[in-house]
Formats: structure tokens, sequence, C-alpha cells
């Protein structure tokens, strides 16, 4: 077992390497087969290591591979720890990633560059695995940034293009600015536990916090930021700046604006890294971390909040994009928010259910997606689309099931549904079962957000392949169905869109829980939402079922019964169209609040700080002195050369003389 | 253990390569491949034996190691040398950096080789000198003669403002040193030796401590350089030849921090606690700061040295955060800088010597005529982000988690660091490397040649292989750093214990 798991985790990395180093002398099919044929392997064996650990009886693997970082009592090792949730993470990634691979022979196949981007691909698959089989925190840290490294290279792909550039640019910073809190909740834990490996941590926080009503546990064991902090307090800090590296690297309300940027890369890449896998770390992390969050209820009540605010913040601008991919991307964001509020709320399970179909059928939107803009010679705005149902049946139909799978078509109260019905319905269902504060807040925002994702998936599918066709005349002569090596991986993944929620419910939050879970996720014993959420009223099962219908007759209405009608919406609420179509101006605030004054303060500093004061009143003002004085300026760094070894050597004279006399008294 | 004097070999055999040019003459080409040849050969050699120490080297003796001890003139002063876990990787790094530097001055140098490869090679001795001393005074002599020769290499074979640049590097200097040559003298005067190991071993008074270490840190700020005292560093990089940035952002700018190492810390640990809370905010300036600073330059090396500042700002934070982790980190940062510095460095010089201009507006897209030194750009330029998986990551979270164990406030500002960094260090590689190719100027470069590779593939490799696995810096250093820390924490607690006391019994009265 030890074998497969490094096989799973090297395999793609020796693939990057081959890819990477020989690529232009292998040449660029050579370059594919190998990077894809390793990924075949790997997900194959994940699928296998799955079987194992989450459905059979193999308690949790950890394998040791080497030292890393060890200085006094911090020690970091490479190594991997392998249980369900690892396991679960193993066929989300390995498989998609495996799908993409292939996938992208199809997509990519008049590119000049194809080995350096295989060979990207595969760089990030290797990351994220590092990521989901870290034992300890930094090794998730180096694999967080690693993944993040992959992203950058990935979407400044094609580096011709300055907006690519800027957009690479910008996704690395701002999931910096998250990475900066991960960094210090790093630290904190290695502060507070002693330790920064899960083992040890998972097994001190348990215990860690003082019963209701003992004696000490009162007194502070961390100064952080000048607030001494008792335990109970301390973990809620700690888990917050987690938090903060969450809400970057899964594009979390306030650090989401590099996400829909990010759709500048090649298509293959946006399904894999900014739909299914990467985007989903910061899930991974705080499922991971549940037995720190479990202890503070405050904490969890943040991620709630800006789950929720993500959830409905994402679905309004998702519903006037016109850019294809923009609208999933935006679809993205907000599905995330629904994890998050799981995780907020305690609902665990159900977070890394959604993590798991949503991996399906986004990267089934996003790869049909890409077959569409395959298909019409590279236009992305669905306003130059239109009508084409009739010309790429294939990609319509893999389409549809993609849309039904998000929009969550099923049948309360059965299991007839689609894998976004089980794992949506499970969350908003625990989200009004609840006993957080902010639970019915986040229940509202939640439906509202699924009336909204129904109505801008549908709006996508009939813009996109209804009504009359808009593209130029030239372009429809074109358009054309992918290849099979595109829709082969789409096939599979609309099976999994189908199949993934029926099949899945019961181990990830139902009644195989505990069996299926054994322990990797961490709940307390007064956390019965698993119980509870079964038990919610009628109308709150049938709720997201309504606004799903709902959104579905209105984009049907607005789409293609009157298709004159959202121009006249648009018209009419012009404020806010344009606040919605600007994406709230996030983009316009945090230009105008952190980068026109960094670089300002940046001149300022430079012009003034140096130029003037320090220099002018530092060296430069002294040599205008000594100008004045001697008033002759003779080869200048000679003569100063001269007068520096001359000042040492008196020095080291007087010295000498002086020890000498010294030794002689 | 040898029982010959191996570290005055290290130190003293680039003088025998000094001897052989110094009857050689330039006048042929086929004298200035000799000239090169026996720079490069004598550098080499230098290099393997200082791989010698380091394999010699005994991970778990604490103190200081392959003493050489002779009387010298008569007097107090000694030729003492020997190495500890602090100083031992110094030399190894010194020793290494150089045959880049002869490497990189290949085809560069055109005028007076013979003059610029004496001043290297003597620059090596003083160097290595510096960090085999185990006399104060002969650590000063070595200390402050290493700057001759980088002064003449800025002012001889450096850009057009080169005058203005050593000039201003002299003028910092020069405070420092005269204060420090003041301090030596009273440490004398007070402890009646210049032996490093009994002054280690000496207890000064408190209020004298605090002069003390005002007088070393006048020095070693200037050399770090710490804000406000660094401007001299970027005119002093943007003047010097590639070869001579490369030592000084590799090898001279850590002269500071190991005499903070060696000097500040464990022997006026009382001074140093008390001063603590200024370095961290000159740190945290110097970091924050600097990286402002460097986002708007137009100069990619004045970029370079700007980022220096700042990462050398994580260096000084670790040191006085004096915990394990915060000065084993330091130790390692300085290494790592060592070698990814010097890197950026001598890619600029890459570039530069195919353009000779070093704005960053003249350049973009070179991705497309030089993948390879694109490739090469960019993991120097991820190690100087610090990115997990390269060597700049180690050094940057090790000092981070020292300050954090410190002060929460320090690691919470200094942590901004590394979204700063990320901005200027992939801006400048954005407007360098990609974009289309479209400035005519740049269309006929081509990609790295055979002594290019030669050069910068191994910092690549050893990029990669230290932020993989740091082990072996972290078990040379370990020993020696946990006695320091471990005495540090002791003179502070008895300190401490007494003062209590004295409260105590006066509270009693």
């Amino acid at each position: 077992m030890n074998a497969i798991i490094q096989a799973i985790v090297f395999l793609p990395l020796i693939g990057f390497l081959i890819a990477g180093l020989f690529g232009t002398s292998i040449g660029a099919k050579a370059s594919e087969h190998v990077t894809s044929g390793f990924m075949v392997i790997v997900a194959v064996l994940s699928w296998f290591v799955f079987f194992n650990v989450a459905l059979g009886e193999t308690e949790m693997i950890r394998v040791t591979v080497m030292r890393w970082i060890q200085s006094g009592s911090f020690d970091a090792e490479w190594a991997f720890r392998v249980d369900t949730l690892t396991a679960v993470m193993f066929v989300v990634v390995n498989t998609v990633s495996c799908l993409v691979h292939i996938y992208s022979i199809g997509y990519m196949h008049h590119d000049p560059n194809r080995p350096r981007f295989f060979a990207y691909l595969s760089l990030f698959t290797f990351a994220m695995l590092m990521l989901i089989t870290s034992d300890n925190l930094l090794q998730m840290f180096f694999g967080w940034e690693g993944v993040g490294l992959a992203s950058y290279l990935l979407i400044g792909f094609w580096y011709k293009k300055p907006s690519a550039n800027a957009a690479a640019i910008k996704a690395f910073i701002v999931n910096r600015v998250g990475d900066f809190g991960f960094a210090l909740g790093i630290f904190g834990v290695f502060v507070l536990f002693g330790s920064i490996s899960f083992e040890t941590i998972f097994a001190t926080a348990a215990s860690y916090l003082p019963a209701e009503g003992a004696a000490e546990g009162g007194e502070a064991v961390i100064n952080l930021f000048g607030m001494h902090l008792d335990k109970a307090h301390a973990v809620t800090a700690i888990c917050l700046l987690l938090f903060m590296g969450a809400m970057g690297k899964s594009a979390q309300f306030l650090l989401h604006t590099w996400l829909p940027d990010a759709m500048e890369g090649p298509t293959p890449v946006s399904a894999l890294i900014h739909a299914a896998t990467m985007v989903t770390a910061g899930v991974f992390l705080l499922a991971r971390m549940s037995p720190l969050f479990e202890l503070t209820e405050d904490a969890r009540t943040v991620v709630v909040l800006i789950g929720a605010i993500t959830a409905f913040f994402a679905a309004t601008v998702g519903l006037v994009q016109n850019d294809i991919k923009r609208v999933i991307a935006y679809s993205t964001c907000s599905q995330l928010g629904y994890m998050f509020v799981a995780l907020g709320v305690g609902a665990y399970g159900a977070a890394i259910f959604h993590l798991f179909t949503h991996a399906f059928f986004k990267a089934l939107l996003f790869l049909g997606a890409g077959s569409v803009i395959h298909a019409v010679d590279g236009e992305q705005d669905m306003r130059f689309m239109g009508g084409l149902r009739k010309h790429i049946p294939w990609t319509y139909w893999l389409m549809f099931v993609g849309t039904i799978a998000l929009t969550g078509v099923g049948i309360p109260g059965t299991v007839i549904g689609t894998a976004g019905f089980f794992s949506k319905d499970a969350i908003i269902e625990s989200t009004f079962a609840s006993h957080n504060v902010l639970s019915g807040l986040a229940f509202t925002l939640l439906v509202v957000a699924a009336l909204f994702t129904s109505f801008y998936s549908w709006r996508l599918t009939f813009m996109t392949f209804h009504g009359e066709p808009r593209a130029s005349h030239e372009v429809m002569h074109h358009v054309h169905e992918s290849p099979r090596v595109m829709l082969v991986p789409l096939i599979i993944l609309a099976i999994g869109a189908l199949l993934a929620g029926v099949l899945a419910h019961e181990y990830f939050f139902g009644h195989d829980y505990t069996h299926f879970w054994q322990g990797a996720l961490f709940t307390l014993p007064e956390n019965e939402l698993l119980e509870e959420y079964h038990h919610v009223p009628l109308w709150v099962k049938w709720s997201p079922f309504c606004a799903m219908a709902l959104g579905l007759v209105t984009a049907w209405y607005m789409y293609i019964r009157s298709p004159e009608t959202p121009k006249y919406l648009a018209n009419q609420h012009r404020v806010l169209y344009q606040f919605l179509l600007n994406k709230w101006y996030f983009d316009e605030i945090y230009d105008f609040l952190f980068v026109r004054p960094a670089k300002r303060l940046g001149t300022f500093l430079w012009k003034e700080g140096d130029g003037r004061v320090i220099d002018g009143f530092g060296p430069n003002g002294i040599a205008a002195r000594v100008m004045d004085v001697t008033d002759r300026v003779v080869r200048l760094q000679t003569g100063y050369l001269y007068h520096y070894a001359f000042v040492m050597l008196i020095g080291i004279a007087a010295l000498v003389t002086w020890m000498m006399l010294g030794s002689s008294f | 253990m040898t029982d010959w004097p191996i570290l005055s070999a290290v130190t003293f055999l680039p003088l025998a390569g000094v001897v052989v040019l110094l009857l050689m003459r330039e006048d042929s080409a086929a004298g200035r491949r000799n000239i090169l040849n026996v720079s490069l050969f004598t550098t080499i050699v230098t290099f393997l034996v200082s791989l010698w120490v380091w394999w010699d080297f005994d991970y778990s003796n604490p103190g200081f190691q392959m003493i050489e001890k002779h009387a010298w003139l008569g007097t107090g002063i000694s030729y003492h040398l020997g190495v500890d876990g602090i100083s031992v990787l110094f030399v190894v790094l010194s020793a290494f950096l150089m045959p880049f530097c002869v490497l990189a001055s290949w085809v560069t140098i055109e005028k007076r080789l013979k003059q610029y490869m004496i001043a290297f090679l003597l620059l090596e001795v003083f160097m290595v000198g510096v960090f085999v001393s185990l006399d104060i005074v002969l650590f000063y002599v070595f200390f402050e003669a290493g700057l001759i020769p980088m002064f003449i290499i800025i002012g001889v074979w450096g850009g057009k403002d080169r005058v203005y640049a050593s000039y201003k590097f002299f003028l910092y200097t020069l405070l420092g040193s005269v204060l420090m040559l003041l301090a030596i003298m009273a440490m004398y005067w007070q402890a009646g030796t210049t032996d490093i190991a009994e002054l280690l071993a000496y207890n000064f008074p408190r209020q004298m401590q605090t002069w003390l270490w005002l007088a070393f840190f006048a020095s070693f700020a200037v050399k770090m350089p710490m804000w406000p005292v660094h401007t001299w560093l970027p005119d002093a990089h943007v003047q010097a030849p590639t070869a001579g940035s490369v030592i000084l952002a590799g090898i001279l700018l850590k002269l500071g921090g190991y005499g903070f190492l060696r000097f500040s810390l464990p022997m006026f640990p009382l001074a140093s606690e008390y001063f603590a809370p200024m370095v961290f905010s000159l740190s945290i300036v110097a970091i924050i700061y600097t990286s402002l600073v460097a986002m708007m330059q137009s100069d990619i090396k004045k970029l370079i040295a700007y980022s220096s500042v700042a990462h050398m700002g994580y260096v000084t934070m670790g040191i006085f955060a004096a915990n394990t982790q915060g000065v084993q980190g330091a130790i390692f940062q300085m290494l790592s800088h060592g070698i990814v510095s010097g890197a950026l460095f001598l890619c600029v010089g890459v570039v530069y010597d195919r353009t000779h201009t070093r704005e960053i507006s003249a350049y973009g897209g070179l991705v497309n005529n030089m993948p390879k030194y694109a490739v090469a750009f960019m993991v120097f330029t991820m190690a100087n982000v610090g990115l997990p998986g390269t060597s700049g990551f180690v050094g940057e979270i090790t000092t981070l988690l020292g300050a954090f164990r410190a002060n929460t406030w320090v690691a919470f500002f200094a942590t901004t660091g590394v979204i700063l960094s990320a901005c200027y260090a992939l801006w400048l590689y954005r407007r360098v490397i990609f974009g289309a190719l479209e400035k005519d100027s740049l269309k006929s470069l081509l990609d790295l040649s055979g002594r290019e590779k030669a050069i910068l593939y191994p910092l690549v490799v050893l990029t990669i292989f230290f932020g993989v696995y740091p082990a072996p810096v972290f078990d040379a250093t370990a020993a020696s750093v946990d006695l320091l820390v471990n005495n540090y924490t002791a003179a502070v607690q008895a300190a401490q214990d007494v003062a209590l006391s004295a409260k105590m019994t006066t509270g009693r009265d």
C-alpha cells in the first residue's frame, strides 16, 4: 500500500519532469502520452485506495518519505497521511486530472507549446496531491503554494496576452494575501500545540479545552497581536487565521476577485484547477482541521457568514455575465460558498459530499464550455452564440446533464435526483437544522442563491444552444462537434454527475457516515446534525426544489419565450444592472484602496524617503559640506580610498601600540 | 580531525593564485585565457578545501573546532582561527560563490583583467578570514580590509556613476568602522583579552554592554544593511560589475548578520534584549518600506538590491528573536539569500551582457527566444518570493516562526512581506520575460551559452535542493545555535532574577 501511495503522488511529478525538461526533444505527442498515461495509472490506483481505505477496512495509512525542516522542537517531515478524507480527494483530484489531461490532447491540438502545458498540468496534480496527503500543516502549505504556482503558470500560459499575465499575477498575489493568514495560523498552532503534525494536534485538541466550570484554563496561553487569549479564544483566533488562507484559495467573498480573471487560462485548466480541485483546497483545509474548528463556535459563525455571502454574491453577479466561462466561474465561487456554510454549521460530511459531486458536474460544465468554444473558433461571448444545439448535439446533451446536476434536479423525499440535488439539499437542510446563530440568514441566502443558480445555468444553456444563431455566417459554417478524445471524458463526467449523488450520499452524509469516515472528520458528541437534518419541516425540503423550478421558468421566459425582456429589465434598472455587471465594483475598489496607494507610497518612499531625507541629510549632505570646505574635487574615489586605508591603519597601529604598552605594565 | 592547518589553507590559498597571477602578462588572448584559467582553478581548489572543512566538521560539537593558535606580535593578540556551526557554512558559501564570479567575468571584463582577478582573490582571502577569525583584532583587520578590494572593484570596473557609488559605500562604512574599533579597544581594556572564545565567556557589565552593543551595531547595521542606512547598497549594486554584485549580495551582506551572531547576541545579551524591540522595528520597516520601494524601481539591479534589503530584514528579525528557530532560520536565510540573490544578479548579468541596459522597460518577451533563461530566472524569482520547495521559503518561514514566538506583532508585519515580495518579483518577471517579443533590440538575443548554463544550472539545483532537503544546514548549525540561545536565555534570566531579588530586598526593607 505504501508503494501505491508513493506512486500516486510521485508519478505526476515524474511526468512533469519528463515533459518539462525533455518536452522539446521528445516532442509534443510523447509528452502528452507520458503525462496522460501516468495520470491514467494514478487515477486507477486512486480508486483502488479509495475502495480499500474509505469503503474497506484499511485503517489510516502513514508513509514517511524524508526529513524536511527541523529546528529545535519545530519538526516538519515529508510524509503522507491517507485516511478517508484523503482517499476521497484522491478520487476527485486524480479522476478529474486524468480526464482533463486526455481532453487537453484534443483541445490543445493546435498549440505549439503542448509539452509545457502538459508539464504544468502534471506539476499541478503533484502539488495538489502533496496538499491532500500532507501529514502536517507545513507540507500542506507546500502543496498550497505549489498549486498556486501551477495556477499562476497556467493562467499565464498564453504569455503573449497582457490580460493573461495580469490575471496570473493577480491570482498569485490575492492568494498570497490568504496565505499570509494561513502562515500566521500555522505559527499559532505551533505555539499552542507545540507541533504542526496533525497526529499531535488532533490528539491534543480533543482534550484541549477545559471542561465547563473547571477552575484552571482561564489564563492566557498566547499573546496574539496584543490580546491575551485564553485557550478557547486562542483556538478561535487560530481558526480564523487558517480560514483566511482558505478564503484566498477558495475565492471566498473579499478574496474572490482573482477567480473570474483566472478564466484567461486555457479552458481545461479552468475545469481542473479553478472548478474541481484547487479551489476546493480551502474546504479540504477546514475539513481536515475539523478537530479544531469543532471547538470554536465563533470562528465557525464567521465561516457561515462568509460562505453564505459568497454563495449569494457570486450568484447575483453570475446572473448578468455574458462570457460563458465567467458565468461558470461565478457559479463555482457560489458553490464553494455552499460548502463553507456546511463547514461552518458543522456538517463537514455534507461539505465534502458537495465538493465531491461538484467536481464532476462543474468539470463537466467547464469542459463542455470548452467544447463549445472549440466549436465556435474561440468565441466566449454568449451574445455571439445561440442555436448551437443542432450543430453540436453531444456537447449540448452533456452540458444539459451538467446543468441539471448543478441546479439540483430531483424529487425531494425520493432517491431520484442528480448529484447536485443530493449534496446541495443536504447543505441547505443542515443549515436550517443547525443551531448556529446565523442559520436563518444563511438558509435564506442559500435558497435565494439556488434560485439564481438555476436561472443563470439555464440562461447559459438557452443563450448558447437555443434560439437563433447570432454568430457570423462564417463561424456558423465551421461549427463542428469535438473529437472523441474530448467527448469521452465528458461522458465519464456526465455519468458521475448523474449518479454520484444517489450512490454516495449514504456514505458521505447518511447512514454509513461513521463507518465511511472512520474519524477522519471530527464532530463533538453534541453535534447531531447528521440526524437532525433528516427531520426538517417539509417546506424546507421543498424550498430548494421550488427555487430551482422558479429559476428555470424565469430563464425560459426571458430567453426563449420573450427575449426582449432582459434588455428591457437592464434598461429599466440601469444602476443595478451595472452594479452586477461590474461585479459589485470590487476590482475598482481594491485598485483604489490598495494597488494605487501602494504604488504611490512606494514612489514616495523611494524619492522622498531614500532620496531626499536619508541621502539628503546623510551622504550627499556630508559630501556637500566636505566640498564646501575643501572646494576641490580631485579624483574622488581614489582619494577616499586612501583616506580609508589610512584611517584603518592608524587605528590598528594605535591599538597595537596601546596593547604593547598595556602588556608591558 | 586533520592535524594540518586546514583553515589557514582555505583562507590563504587564493594568495597562491595571486602570486601566480602577478607573474603573468595580459597582452595577448592566450595571456587572458591563462589568467582566467588560473583564477578559476584557484577558486575551485579553494572551494574543494572548504568542502573538506565542512566534511570534517563535527556536528555534535557546539564549540570551536579546527583551532589554530599562534602568538602574534608578542602582544595579547594572537593568530587564532577556528570555526563553529555558525561560521563554517559561511566559509563554504564564500568559497562556493567565487568560481561563479570568475565565470561571470569571463568575457565582460575587457581592461585590467589581471588586477581584477587579483582583487577578487584578495577579497576571498579577507572574506573567508572574517569567518574563521577567533581573535577580535584579526577579525577587524579582515573585516575592514575586505572593503578595499570591493571599493576598487566598484570604482575601477563599475558603471558610469561608480565614483558616487563607491564614495557612498565608503562614507557609510567609515562611521561604523571607527565606532567598532573604539568598542574593540574598550573590550580589551575591560576584559584584558582579544580572544573571541575568552570574550564569549566574559560577562560585561550591563552599562558597558549597552555602549559596546551600539558601537558594533553601527558597523553591522551598515553592512546588513538595515534601514535607514541602506541607501549605499542600491547604488553600489547598480554600479558594480556583475561579479561584484554577486559578492556584495552573497557574502558582504552576511558579514553584518554574522557579526550580530558572533558578538552582539552572545557577548552583550542584556543589551541585545534591551535593544531587540528597536531591531524588530527597523527590520519591519526594512521589509515593508524597501519592498514598496522595490516595486517602483525601473532598474532591474536596483530592484533586486532593494529586495535584498527586505530579505535581510528577516535575518535581523530572526537573530534578535533569539530563539532556536529565529537564529537557525536567520543563518539559513543568509545562506539561501547568498545563493538566490547571487543567482539573480548573475541572471541580470546575462541580459546586460547582451543589451547593455538594465532598464526594465527595455525588455519584454524574452521567454520567446530565451526559454532556458526564462526557466532559470523563474526558479530564482520564486525563491526570492519564498515559494515552498525553494530555499527562500525555508529561511523565511523559520525566521517568521521565531519572530512569532518572540512577538506576534512583529511576525504579523513581517509576514506582509510575503505579499509584497510577490508583487515586486512577479511584476518584474512579467515585464522582462513575458509578453510578446516586440522590441527590435531583443529579437536577435540568443539563449544561454554553455558558460552561462554552467553558472546558472548548479544554482538552480541548489536552490531547489535546499528547499526540499535543508537538513544538512540545520544539522550543521543546530548544536552551536542551541549553545548560543541557551547562554543568551540564561544570561537574560540571571539578570532578571538579580533585578527581581533586588526589588524584593528593597521591598522588604
